[in-house]
Formats: C-alpha cells, structure tokens, sequence
C-alpha cells in the first residue's frame, strides 16, 4: 500500500511540476476569460452603427412615441408607403416599419428592407409596439394612468413571477449548454488523460525501468499508481481551471462589464421592458446559467471523470504495455475509442433533445458510455436512482475493467520487441499469475 | 541461502523452465550460465517474484520466497532502464523507497554511494544527459543501495568500458567480502571464470550441469599437460606414457601439449624427457568454462 503511495506520488508530482501542465492550467482560465470578454464586448457594442428606421404608422397610434435608443433612430417618414419601399430596397436605404391601420384589430406591421434586420432590433420595435399599444388600449380601457404607475411596483412583483415562468424556457437552453459543455470536457480529458497513462506505460516499458521497478512491487500496483496519479493530475487540473476561471470571471468579468453595464442599465430604465431582454445575450447566459444548480453539476462531473477516467485508463494501459512504441497502439486504440466516439455524437445529436428518452437512459447506465452520456442527461435532471445505478455501474466497470487490464498489462511490460495481436493479447490474459 | 527446487515455468507454447533445480549458497558468488534464450531470464524473474513458476518452490534463508524478501534482493536487470527525464537523485530516492527504504535512509545510503563512486555532481542531473557509462554506474548503485543480501546481476559488465568495469567488478567483490550472495547471469563465460565459486548450467529450459567451478574443472580435466623445453626436436612418441597432441616451434624452444595415458603421472613422462631435454615448464591444461560449456551444449544438442 506504501509503495501505491510512492509511486502515485511520482506520477502526480512528475506531472505537476512539467512546464506543460503549469502552462495548460494558467493559460486555460485565461483564454476562458478572453472569450467570455468576446462574447460580452460583442452583444454590447456589436451593433456599434444605429439603425435608422424609418416609420410610416396608418393607425396613428405609434408615431412620435417611439424612443431612439443606443442602437435605434426612429425617423418619422414623411413620404409615402411607396416612396419610402423605393428608398429602402436601395442599397444602404435603411429600414422601413409600415404599421397598418388595422394594428389593433390584428393588422400585421412590417419591416421593409433590403437586407435582413436583427433579431435585437426586432425585438426592441416589438417591445417598444407593444409598450405603446399597451399604454393606449390601457387609456381606451379607461385605466386611470396614474393609478396605472402606482400599481407599477405590483406589476414588477408579478413581472417577476413571469420571469419566473422564462427561467425555465432560459434553464432548458442553459441546461443544454451545460450538458454540451461537460460531455465535450469529459470527452476530452478522457482521451487527454487516457493518453498519458498510455504514454507512461510506453515510456517505463521502452526505457525498461519497469523490470527495475516490478522486482520491487507488483505490475498490478504500478498500473494502478499510475493510474490513480495521472487521474489526480487531472482532477487538480479541473479544480484550478475551476478556482482560477471563477475568480478570474468575477474579478475580470467586474472590471470588464463596469462600463457598459451602468450603460445598459440605463438604457433598460430608459426602454422600461423586459429586463432579461435588455441585458443582451451575454446577460441572458449569465442569468440562466444563474439558475443551474453548479455544485452538483460539478459534483457529478467529478465523479464521472474519475469513474471514466478509470476505466479507460485501465484499457489505455494495457495497450501501452502491449506495444513497443506509440505508433503501434493504432490497431487497439480503435475498440476503446468506439463507444466513446459514438457516445459523444450521440449526445449531441439524440440525447440532449431526448434526454428521458430509453436510449438515453440506456445510454447513461452503460458504464462504457456513461460518462458522456450522463453529464449530458444531468443538467436536465435525472431520478436519483438511475444516478446512483449508474455511478455503481461505472466503479463496477473499472474494477472489471481494470482486473482485465492487470492481466494483460504484467505480462505486456515484460515482452519485447514482440508485435502483440489481438490473439496474443487473450494468451497473455490466460496466463497464471 | 537460495534454494531453487523442481522450478517449471510454461509459457503459451513454450517451456521456459523445465523442472529446474539448484544451491546456492550463503556468501558465494554463482554463475548462472547459457545461451541466449535458455530460460536465465525466466529463472531470475521467477526469483525476483516478478513472474510466478508454474511448478516449484523457491526458499530463501529457509522461508518460502515471499513478498517480504522484496527489500533483501537487488537485480539489476540485462537490459538497463531508468527514467530518462527524471533527475538522477529523485530517481535514486524513489527505487530505493520502493525497495522499502525510509526516505532519509534513503538518502544517507545513495550519498554514500554516489561519494564513493564519485558521482556526486549527478545529483540534479538528468538521465538522458548522461552518458552510458555513467547510466550504467547509476542504475548499479539504483541495485545495491538498499544493500541486499541477495544480488542478481543479468550481464553486469556489459556496457561498461574497461575502466569502469574494473570499478564495478572490485565493487562486487567488496559487496560479497561483505556478507551479500550474488548470481551472476551471463553468456560470457569469460568474464565470471575468475569471479564465481559455482555455476549452473542453463541450456534450452533444462539445467544441465552446476556445482563448484574447481569440481566441475576437476570433472573435466582429462590428464593434458603442456611442457615446455630448450630444443628444437620432437620426443620420441611412447602411447604407453603419453599421447602428443599439439606441438610448437618456438624461439625458446618447444612446446608441445600431451595427454599422459591412464595409470601414469608428470613423473613418467619427466622420465622419458629429462634425459634430452632441459624441460622449463610444465602445466597442466585444465579445461575452462567456456570448453565445458560448449562441449556441454553442442553434446546436449545432439
């Protein structure tokens, strides 16, 4: 059990301190915040130029109330419908809102352009038709104005409640994104990982230390050394990409929302909508990603690295012991890759739209398959029981597969300049200790 | 100290070891000889518990080998392997807790060594920045630094240039003065001549031959002397006495090898030859390891 120790320690630690590892596990966080900085400075200041639509309203209602906004000049049209359709289907003509008379009797306004508007530009005209129809249908009603603000601070009570609503519309997207995410991360760093145990293996079996070293302990006990160190390597590496991506986003996201945030706040008091809406597409995320329940993601994400990581890495082991260099893994890589492989196109195509569906479920009991397919399945909530069956499925995989590993593997490490076949590798497993 | 009893190993379609027996004993240095692929290999995996026997026991000091003799054997493996990015004295630190050393043991028996091989610049150094020769005096001093009682040795001094060889061999020599039992393994049989007390045999699974080198050599000798005399002629052949077989013409004189015929001694021949010949030496020629062995293996082939 001391020697495990020893050897895990060395495993890990000459791992930790390559240059390599500190540079993928500083650099990472960084890029991360780079490209979340992307993505905010984009949905805020993408749409640097403002649009100018011109409007024609028939129905009288609209016009004059519509406010500019950062993005958006509302010019009041003076020409007619067909002057104007002339101007707008020009080149660079501008955008054309043609609100018929009809508007409240379910006429259907128009946006005239030669080129395609934007989604945010649609959407802050709808807002803001509505507000206004809102407003006046209110007045028509015979809704006293005044009482109307007074009762605005129950209204936002229950715009809440209707928040509320869309947070689930916003959790079903920010849960496929989670999904996405962490199968592509469990995808990843199973191979990533995988491939070191392999590599290591490699290394001990072509620089012949391991003869050294199994006259000293049991192959068994390397294997597994190796194993349980490289998994802590890639488990220390996730946790500091955690720490560090956090505190980074917070200290960093801070610095680099401050600005435009006290803008958009603004801009959102001035619009007086839907707030959500308003935060832009970066703050969407954000808010949605808010309601994601993160240490049990994260949580389960660690098991199912660990219980993956496991049971790969016993089979990346045993191939690394049955070859003499990495060139020849080729031919026993192809049956571990498979299931992996078809998992993670599966996921992305089958189980985070069907997620309760029977392949799903099947898929994320399979301890060859699990891994990925789980962490898809979680973000949308799975039973406990098929949680934990399938977590109990996963160790009893890697001990299975880690019996069948050993017995390849201490008789791989010993053989030379032998090229194994699949045949050899059943011989090998046969053997009496 | 060792006692290897009835030892079978079977691999898929091939015996490695086919009931295999032999003695060592305590304070000896033993040479386990043979060819390429005769099954030393095997044997010394099987001692070092890397690999089981199929059949067979092996006791060490009087105890079934077990688990516990790990930290008692050193083996220094035919084919040298050390991690090549790994610095010389963590490496050091790390084989010799494995071998169940404390870590400031450890360290107290590597400096010690690495003082006395003069190796102490090396500490931070890596493997691959060395060059052979100072890989093998490291992964020597990777063997013996948790001073096992038992070392096993495959092909020590290859690798090694004259010089250094001469270090590790009055090494070795220091070590078994001291109390440690060592098995060489080898197919050079002139390099372990000198060196071992005893011998085994190995050739094609099977022991074919061990004992004391002296017994094995007594066992061989067949009566051949070479005598030396001033004189430039032949004597006369006499079958009763001797037999001529070989004959040399030299500046000094003559030198001829004989094999005296049976029931007679060096003092018969002197007879014969002190009367002409002024004789300036006389040997006997007595078979080396490399003779027994080849005519050992080429009869066992037949």
């Amino acid at each position: 059990m001391n020697k495990i120790l020893l050897i895990i320690e060395r495993e890990y630690f000459s791992r930790v301190k390559k240059k390599s590892f500190l540079l993928l596990t500083f650099l990472v966080p960084f890029i991360l915040l780079g490209m979340n900085a992307l993505v905010v400075y984009l949905s805020i200041n993408g749409n640097d130029q403002k649009t100018k639509v011109s409007v024609i309203d028939e129905s009288g209602i609209f016009i004059s109330k519509f406010k500019d906004n950062k993005s958006i000049d509302f010019i009041e049209s003076v020409s007619s419908l067909k002057e104007a359709k002339k101007v707008s289907s020009k080149e660079g003509g501008g955008f054309l809102l043609y609100i018929p008379s009809n508007i409240r009797t379910g006429g259907k306004a128009e946006m005239l352009s030669q080129k395609k508007p934007g989604i945010s530009v649609l959407g802050t005209i709808e807002d803001q038709m509505n507000d206004i129809l809102r407003t006046k249908m209110l007045e028509d009603a015979g809704i006293d104005l005044i009482t109307l603000n007074g009762i605005k601070p129950d209204i936002s009570i229950v715009s809440k409640e209707i928040t509320a609503e869309g947070e689930k519309d916003s959790n079903a997207g920010a849960a496929y994104a989670v999904g996405f995410a962490s199968a592509i991360l469990i995808y990843m760093s199973l191979f990533i990982y995988g491939a070191q145990v392999m590599r290591g293996v490699i290394e001990e079996k072509t620089s012949r230390i391991v003869e050294v070293i199994v006259s000293s302990v049991k192959p068994f006990q390397l294997m597994l050394g190796k194993i349980i160190g490289i998994g802590l390597v890639g488990l220390t590496q996730f946790l500091l990409w955690i720490i560090l991506s956090t505190t980074l986003m917070s200290v960093g996201g801070k610095a680099l929302m401050k600005d435009p945030v006290i803008d958009k706040t603004e801009y959102v008091k001035e619009k007086n909508s839907d707030q959500i809406r308003g935060e832009g597409l970066g703050g969407q995320v954000l808010n949605a990603l808010d309601t994601i329940n993160f240490p049990y993601i994260l949580t389960t994400f660690l098991i199912y690295f660990l219980g993956g990581f496991m049971l790969y890495s016993a089979l990346f082991a045993a191939v690394g012991s049955a070859v003499d260099s990495e060139t020849e893994t080729q031919q026993f890589m192809f049956p571990i890759t498979l299931p992996l492989l078809f998992t993670y196109i599966m996921s992305f195509s089958f189980i985070v739209n069907n997620p309760d569906s029977n392949l799903a479920f099947w898929l994320s009991i399979i301890p060859f398959t699990s891994p990925i397919a789980m962490m898809v399945r979680i973000p949308f909530g799975v039973p406990d029981w098929q949680l934990f069956l399938s977590i109990g499925l996963l160790i009893g995989g890697f001990i299975f597969t880690t019996w069948v590993a050993a017995r390849i593997y201490r008789v791989g490490i010993l053989m030379y300049g032998k090229k194994a076949s699949y045949k050899e590798l059943a011989k090998w497993f046969m053997y009496k200790e | 100290m060792l006692s290897i009893r009835n030892i079978v190993k079977q691999y898929a379609n091939h015996r490695a070891l086919d009931d295999v027996s032999m003695e060592i004993e305590k304070g000896s240095i033993f040479g386990l000889l043979g060819p390429n692929g005769a099954g030393k290999t095997s044997l010394i995996r099987i001692i070092n518990q890397i690999t089981a026997p199929d059949k067979g026991e092996i006791w060490l000091d009087g105890e079934k080998l077990n688990p516990s003799h790990i930290s008692k054997i050193g083996y220094l493996p035919e084919e040298r392997g050390l991690y090549k990015k790994m610095e010389i004295g963590d490496q050091m630190l790390y084989l010799a807790q494995l071998k169940g050393l404390s870590k400031s043991e450890a360290t107290k028996r590597i400096k010690y060594w690495f003082e006395k091989m003069e190796m102490q610049t090396w500490w931070n150094k890596k493997v691959e920045d060395l060059s052979k020769g100072m890989q093998q005096k490291v992964q020597f001093v990777a063997t013996v630094v948790h001073d096992p009682d038992l070392l096993i040795l495959d092909e020590p001094f290859s690798g090694f240039d004259p010089v250094n060889a001469e270090i590790i061999r009055n090494e070795i020599l220091e070590l078994n003065a001291k109390g440690a039992t060592i098995i060489f393994s080898t197919h050079r049989m002139e390099s372990v001549e000198q060196l071992c007390h005893s011998i085994a045999l190995l050739n094609k699974s099977h022991k074919i031959l061990d004992g004391r080198v002296q017994d094995i050599k007594n066992a061989y000798r067949n009566n051949t002397f070479r005598i030396s005399y001033l004189g430039n002629e032949l004597p006369e052949e006499n079958l009763e006495i001797f037999q001529l077989i070989t004959q040399k013409n030299s500046v000094e004189g003559m030198e001829i090898t004989i094999k005296i015929s049976e029931g007679k001694t060096t003092n018969d021949v002197l007879n014969l030859l002190l009367p002409k010949f002024q004789v300036t030496e006389l040997n006997e020629v007595v078979p080396n390891i490399n003779d027994i062995f080849i005519q050992n293996v080429t009869n066992n082939q037949l």
